[in-house]
């Protein structure tokens, strides 16, 4: 009987890996076989269909001498700042302000309300809210420049998305506001975990608000603030769908980012080696991101034990 | 006992309301440009160039709403995102359920491995996978067809999906499992009688997230779905915007279109999405 335990408990195990069948096909087929053709794309020149010529390293070298593909990229840095840096320190403030001054003044009933309102944007497809922004952005007679005009600022009124000088810096704004609810949104459910005794005794010792909110707040929801960063940051580098449909990464390459750009060279341009190559840096690039944050993210906590 | 910091600088003073007046600013202006577009989706097209964006309409109008949906045919557009995300959750929910069960209660060996798998998986830009894809999907008479957008996303969020899952379930009370099997009951009986039934409020959040995911998607069904009656609610504004709108107010229909089903389901989701953002958080 002790013997048959362990026995009939192995043989039991053994059936478990059947189960990751489906998965093994399906992701196979799936996303290995296409990751792999990608990156073999990516060293041939190929319109996507008549004869494929091996070129080895070439689309590489034409992309980092390619001054459309470099200002993509720190385009899409301007998004990371637009959608990662700035909502999480945005929504730092707003969920500490909604969580322990809102909330506890009045209501946590106000307070939800007023997160559901700023988390909105975030349900909506991206696509949907380009359209929208597109409308409100639109030059001439569009609600922007109406508004602008009607409270006496007529002389701002601009074509905000036309203009290669603002239509970058417009798109990052648009950004922020999709972006905000997110970070609220889990750092609101992070302070639920700070023990309410911390802030107790600060203010019992005097702290203020924003002593409370540096000195306790903030360190107690970094585990939160590491997840946001890393999710704002990846979906930043793909932010295909509000470029699409915002800018077309126009006017000219003013908005172009490396996610628009591989597009436009598989789809557009039929230039599908350069697109796959340009694909393959954005993954790399993903790759190196994620990676880097769960890194120092181990190490942070490595420290704090 | 919270109440002593409340009362710290009194719990409705002035200054109490000046930051009450803020937070309301500012959930105004999250919510204003949707007002702006349901504002002007029910005005007439003239209505709107005597008066501006930011009158009343001088009488409610469905014209335009009922111009930009017969353009796109957008019942076969709104029954194409009900269907495919409809089936896309289903089907990952299922497949992240065998995958997490061989995975969180099986313990495979290379579990951990198999789970960096899988979160790479997630990670991967679309964009390193979408000309193989549209190339095979061409090669097996798949591409312009739903099902090959039901099967890719399939994939993609029970990646996500298994990963979730998979930590769920490796904090499954193993005595209830080992009482199952001493009763005699295999493996599947064990997933479908014991496992499904107590997991069951993380798999409501996790098909309502792919369900939500799978309909904002815009990259794959853009590329995948060319013609307008394979088109998802996303991709036929998006390419409505550039080709046939010409006047601002049905431009502001079709976005009205667009946040319509977005709005339903947050608010019948709400409560299930507010918590399922935190699970997926924490972990």
């Amino acid at each position: 009987m002790a013997l048959e335990i362990p026995d009939r408990r192995r043989r039991a195990d053994r059936g478990y890996p059947f189960f990751l069948v489906p998965a093994a096909v399906l992701f196979t087929a799936v996303i290995a076989i296409p990751f792999a053709m990608n990156i073999g794309i990516s060293f041939t020149r190929w319109q996507g269909v008549g004869p494929m010529t091996w070129v080895g390293l070439k689309n590489y070298q034409r992309l980092f001498h390619d001054s459309v593909f470099w200002s993509a990229f720190w385009h899409n840095v301007g998004l990371v700042v637009a959608m990662a840096v700035v909502p999480t320190v945005l929504g730092l403030i707003v969920a500490a302000g909604l969580f322990d001054f809102i909330g506890k003044r009045f209501g946590s009933r106000t307070a939800s309300i007023l997160r559901a309102c700023i988390y909105l944007p975030q349900v909506m497809p991206l696509a949907v809210m380009g359209v929208v922004w597109g409308w409100i952005l639109a030059p001439g007679d569009g609600v922007l420049n109406t508004v602008l005009k009607d409270v006496g600022l007529g002389s701002l009124s601009h074509d905000w998305l036309g203009d290669p000088n603002t239509a970058l810096f417009t798109v990052m704004a648009v950004m922020v506001w999709i972006q905000l609810g997110f970070p609220v949104v889990i750092f609101m459910a992070g302070l639920q975990r700070v023990d309410p005794v911390l802030h107790e005794a600060a203010s019992i010792d005097g702290a203020s608000w924003w002593r409370r909110f540096w000195h306790i707040t903030i360190p107690q929801i970094r585990p939160e603030t590491y997840v946001v960063l890393l999710m704002c940051t990846i979906a930043a580098l793909k932010a295909f769908a509000p470029i699409y449909v915002l800018t077309n990464g126009g006017p000219g390459t003013s908005t172009d980012i490396p996610s628009y750009y591989s597009y436009q060279n598989f789809f557009v341009k039929t230039q599908v080696g350069y697109g796959a190559a340009i694909a393959t840096v954005l993954t790399v690039l993903t790759l190196i991101v994620t990676t880097v944050f769960i890194v120092v993210q181990g190490r942070d906590q490595d420290e704090e034990r | 006992m919270p109440k002593s910091i409340a009362t710290a600088g009194g719990p409705r003073t002035r200054r109490g309301y000046a930051v009450l007046v803020a937070f309301a600013l500012l959930a105004v202006f999250m919510v204003l440009p949707f007002g702006f577009v349901l504002l002007n989706a029910l005005k007439t097209s003239s209505d709107y160039s005597a008066h501006g964006p930011l009158a009343l309409p001088k009488a409610i109008s469905f014209d335009n709403v009922r111009t930009f949906w017969n353009l796109v045919d957008f019942t076969h557009v709104l029954w194409n995102s009900v269907l495919i995300s409809g089936c896309v959750a289903l089907c990952a929910v299922v497949l992240s359920v065998l995958n997490a069960y061989a995975i969180g209660i099986g313990r495979i060996k290379g579990r951990l491995w198999i789970l960096v798998a899988f979160l790479i998986a997630n990670l991967l830009p679309q964009e390193g996978l979408v000309y193989p894809l549209y190339y095979l999907a061409k090669q097996t008479n798949l591409y312009d067809t739903r099902l090959a957008v039901i099967i890719v996303f399939t994939v993609i969020q029970s990646a996500f999906g298994t990963y979730l899952l998979s930590s769920v379930l490796s904090a499954f009370p193993r005595d209830i499992l080992e009482a199952a099997r001493i009763d005699g009951a295999g493996k599947l009986r064990i997933l479908w009688q014991v496992v499904v039934p107590v997991s069951r409020p993380t798999l409501a959040v996790m098909l309502t997230f792919f369900f939500i995911w799978t309909w904002n998607e815009f990259l794959l069904p853009l590329v995948f779905l060319v013609s307008n009656q394979n088109q998802t609610v996303p991709v036929a504004l998006g390419v409505a915007q550039g080709e046939h709108i010409v006047d601002v107010t049905m431009q502001a229909a079709s976005g009205l279109l667009g946040i319509i089903p977005a709005v339903v389901f947050f608010l019948i989701f709400q409560r299930t999405l507010t918590r399922g953002v935190t699970v997926g958080a924490v972990k």
